[in-house]
């Protein structure tokens, strides 16, 4: 059906789809992207998985977070350590699901706060225009020009490593580009009737910003979410591998893949788990994001 | 409007009335500008259907938002009942919005894809908090959809659910849920297919009676103007040529390019096929240059060096018409 | 396949293949497209005419398909021939002009290069400067004046009418032996509509070529047609030269067309509709597809689906209760 839209008569294609029924509706969409897309179905049952895992990590897991066993140690893995045990002894698996929930609420926090900021900034340079969007785009620019991670590097170090910094450090990076799409998104909608319409009723600009550009640009919106999560998980791995991210005790899977680093050739397993923990949830997201786009992007379809 | 027979009665109410209104786009440089609407003067009355005409890019439909204070007028006035509206600020011309609405052309890009039918007629009301409740809200759009025609067990639904016609009935209770005034009708119909053509324009008919409305009805097809219509306007390039009754102006156009506008009709009926009509040749002129004399007078097959020159103004030739031609057509 | 005809098209059903069951959009249609004659197959959006062009270029796309029936172009068969083949027949001998000539011009190529590149597609024989020569004389021939400036002029550049010239032009350009027409008109005004209609009618007379019009407006049938198809829910419901169809309208749903359309000389206070909406194509009525919105409909009517039947020379209707010729007295 997707085809259909980008034929020659779009009012043709709209009395047709009312005729065979076919629906718009963002839930809609979502059926139809289960049915065509299986790689994206299967990606999301993976991240609602990994998720459960997360919130479930202190009933699933066998072992207390810190619980250590000196005595088996780098142990490869068996029945009583799935994944076998740390240089402490710690059980690796159990340690993968409490860093489950760090790097996961990394991907979806930061990636949630970075799109609030950018859906702020985005709708109101849109809706303004002028000086307003002279000056928001301007510092959306300078955000996009240095590299992300260079930037939550160098915040960093100035406010010190914590869970909490690294949450603002990611968070700064991701609005810049949600703010592009949604200016851009703002202000082809900005043309159409319906923007006009409300403006002949005399309904007001936040009205008219939150109650009518808003909501059409959610599709957009969810689809850069879910791509926006994979970059921050990975981004809070390497910052915690490069010893800048999360603090022991606390673990999360970069700073697991950290500690496995020097045990990598006698005991590669402690590395494995998680780098395969965060390709599988990352590339799920990606593929889920992909479905999403294909469903939701008029102008991606085929 | 100003027959005689009209004049032993009362002087019929003039709503709204622009006075030498001008609207231009700045394009680029400042030197250069495109003159949309240019030097209009015109009333309209309580209770008609004023229409006005012209082919695309003749400033019609800009001419009805700057009327209704939806663009700015870049000079000139425009009176609501004595209050010059044009130069108020949004805030101030706030309370008169409410009497001045507008239904548009294209029934599938002026509804909100993402609101139901409720949400969309009931946005009016509660941006200016008519009703007490939800539950009142929600009554008088079930009010509204039944006045328009659209069954009420539809409320929930989204537009893509609506055919054309159906959604322009929606359009409709939209406009008129403020119990407006005046509504500006921008090409209502012509996205339409005739058979609901016929039904919207009768809707618009019914409504007009029922809530007492004044139109002003942009359009550019004359014979669906001569079916709503019951004052004319014709437009060329920002100018106005030809104010008349729609009778006087369909028996008998004064201004050349009117006549030219009514022979170009197609008409419904294989025996008038080779009737003689004028067929106009070119197109419209740009709007940025406008030409010194006569706005019409680069088509004009009666055109002289005065029109070139000189810009005929807009006379009276009595019965409440005028033209602004230097030789209108006997 | 008869000699007089360029284009037969017998029993073609094309259907879309929808999760919600399947839409029969061209469902059994006949038509014959006589040399040298224009033809129309006039419909509301949605009855299925714009699909059955497509089916003819093979512009149809999934998930509609071609099920049944036969294309006969000039006694080749279309209908199963491959891509490539088929293209060089459209373009060739069969060209198509669209409603809106602004998608179907490339924005950065010069509209000459474009006509020309159309040209030397199917002709590669002749050199660069005589088809840039047979370009200039066609931009001529439709009336695009400084046609040697033009040939360099970008699409945006050019006004709407002039873009439309354009498309006729590329369209022309291989001297095709029919050319199809969606809805030439419809996006242009009306004094440039009349004039592109007389020019589509000399181009006729002048290359003796035949056109398949498609429209909705049934003035623009009557100014120029032979003989006219109506089309209802993806079937014919009425076929009949123009003045006979005119005159002796039978099918119900024809007669409620032509009421519909506001006429200027008529002062009636309300226009004529037809009630009800174009039924949905999943679940049509099990009787006459019309019945639903039918004055005249009885019993009989929805239960049992008509044929078309020929009711005098050349007139055929699809209605058992016609208005003019049937055999059911009323």
């Amino acid at each position: 059906m997707s085809s259909l839209k980008r034929s020659q008569d779009p009012k043709l294609d709209d009395e047709l789809k009312l005729q065979i029924g076919e629906r718009d509706g963002i839930r809609d969409k979502l059926r139809k992207m289960c049915r065509d897309n299986h790689l994206a179905a299967l990606s999301a049952i993976v991240i609602c998985l990994f998720i459960a895992m997360a919130i479930l990590a202190p009933v699933i897991a066998p072992y207390g977070e810190a619980e250590q066993d000196l005595i088996n140690r780098l142990q490869g893995p068996s029945a009583a350590h799935i994944l076998g045990t740390d240089e402490l002894g710690r059980d690796v698996f159990t340690r993968m699901l409490y860093g489950s929930r760090i790097s996961i609420a990394i991907g979806i926090l930061p990636s949630l706060i970075s799109l609030i900021i950018g859906v702020i900034a985005g709708l109101t340079a849109g809706y303004f225009g002028g000086a307003v969007d002279y000056v928001i785009m301007r510092v959306a620019d300078v955000m996009l020009s240095i590299p992300s991670l260079l930037l939550a590097m160098v915040v960093m170090y100035t406010l010190g490593s914590s869970t909490v910094n690294l949450f603002v450090a990611l968070s700064m990076t991701g609005w810049s580009s949600v703010a592009r799409v949604v200016r851009s998104q703002t202000l082809s909608i900005k043309q159409s009737e319906y923007i006009e319409a409300a403006r002949s009723i005399g309904v007001g600009k936040w009205r008219i910003m939150i109650r009518h550009i808003l909501p059409n640009c959610i599709p957009s919106l969810i689809v850069l979410f879910t791509l926006n999560v994979p970059s921050a998980i990975l981004s809070e791995s390497s910052l915690s591998f490069l010893g800048i991210g999360i603090k022991l005790p606390a673990s999360s899977w970069g700073l697991i893949v950290n500690q496995g680093r020097q045990f990598l050739f006698t005991q590669p397993w402690l590395c494995m788990a998680p780098c395969v923990a965060i390709m599988i949830v990352v590339l799920a997201f990606n593929f889920l994001g992909d479905g999403l786009r294909d469903v939701m992007d008029p102008y991606m379809q085929r | 409007m100003n027959g005689p027979e009209l004049n032993a009665a009362a002087e019929p109410e003039i709503i709204l009335r622009a006075e030498h209104l001008y609207k231009n786009y700045d394009i680029g440089r400042k030197d250069r500008q495109v003159h949309a609407v240019s030097d209009v003067s015109l009333s309209i009355y309580k209770g008609e259907t004023l229409a006005l005409v012209g082919e695309s890019g003749c400033g019609k439909s800009t001419l009805g938002r700057t009327l209704i204070h939806m663009l700015p007028a870049s000079s000139g006035s425009v009176f609501y009942h004595d209050m010059d509206i044009a130069a108020m600020s949004e805030k101030e011309f706030r309370p008169y919005r409410r009497k001045m609405q507008m239904i548009f052309q294209d029934p599938y890009a002026s509804l909100d894809p993402r609101m139901t039918v409720r949400d969309i007629i009931a946005e009016p009301l509660e941006t200016y908090r008519i009703c007490e409740s939800r539950e009142e809200t929600t009554k008088r759009v079930l009010m509204l959809m039944d006045a328009v025609g659209i069954p009420g067990e539809f409320l929930n639904r989204y537009p893509h659910q609506f055919s054309g016609g159906q959604r322009q009935r929606i359009g409709i209770a939209r406009a008129i849920a403020l119990r407006p005034e005046l509504i500006i009708c921008d090409e209502p119909v012509s996205a339409l297919d005739v058979s609901v053509q016929s039904q919207v324009l009768n809707l618009l008919k019914d409504i007009q009676q029922a809530f007492e409305l004044t139109y002003l009805f942009i359009g550019h097809d004359l014979s669906v103007i001569n079916f709503v219509a019951d004052r004319v306007c014709v437009m060329f390039l920002g100018c106005i040529c030809e104010v008349a009754k729609k009778d006087a102006l369909y028996k008998k156009p004064l201004h050349p390019y009117s006549e030219f506008l009514l022979d170009a009709i197609p008409i419904a009926d294989p025996h008038r096929r080779n009737r003689k009509r004028k067929v106009i040749t070119g197109e419209i002129p740009s709007p940025v240059d406008l030409p010194k004399g006569c706005c019409f007078c680069t088509r004009c097959p009666y055109a002289t060096d005065k029109c070139r020159n000189e810009r005929p103004e807009l006379k009276d030739m009595g019965d409440g018409r005028q033209v602004a031609c230097h030789y209108p057509l006997t | 396949m008869d000699e007089k005809n360029i284009l037969e098209i017998r029993g073609l059903k094309s259907y879309f293949f929808t999760e919600n069951g399947t839409v029969p959009a061209v469902d059994g249609v006949d038509i014959d497209v006589p040399k040298g004659k224009i033809i129309g197959l006039v419909g509301e959006s949605g009855c299925g005419k714009s699909m059955t062009v497509r089916s003819i270029m093979g512009l149809l796309k999934y998930p509609g398909r071609i099920v049944d029936g036969s294309i006969c172009f000039d006694g080749t068969e279309l209908c199963g021939l491959r891509e490539n083949e088929l293209r060089k027949i459209c373009g060739k001998d069969i060209s198509m002009i669209f409603q809106e000539p602004m998608t179907s011009l490339n924005p950065v190529i010069k509209v000459g290069k474009q006509v020309k590149e159309a040209l030397l597609a199917h002709d590669r024989s002749i050199t660069h400067e005589e088809a840039d020569r047979r370009v200039v004389e066609m931009f001529e021939k439709v009336g695009i004046p400084e046609a040697r400036k033009r040939f360099d002029s970008y699409p945006h550049q050019l006004s709407g009418g002039l873009r439309q010239r354009v498309m006729i032009a590329m369209a022309m350009i291989c001297r095709p032996k029919l050319l199809i027409a969606d809805e030439p008109t419809t996006a242009l005004d009306v004094t440039i509509e009349a004039q592109i209609l007389r020019l589509m009618k000399d181009l006729r007379d002048e290359t003796d070529m035949s056109v398949l019009l498609i429209t909705h407006n049934l003035g623009v049938v009557a100014e120029l047609c032979d003989y006219v198809y109506v089309m209802y829910a993806g079937k014919i419901v009425e076929q009949a030269e123009t003045y006979e169809l005119f005159d002796h309208t039978a099918h119900p749903y024809t007669k409620g067309l032509l009421d519909s359309i506001p006429r200027i000389g008529s002062n009636k206070d309300r226009l004529h509709t037809i009630p009800g909406v174009v039924p949905n194509l999943l679940y049509l009525p099990k009787g006459c597809a019309f019945c639903n919105r039918c004055e005249y409909a009885d019993g009989i009517c929805h239960e049992q689906a008509d044929e078309l039947r020929e009711i005098s020379p050349g007139h055929w209707v699809r209605c058992r209760k016609p208005i003019y010729g049937g055999e059911v007295s009323r």
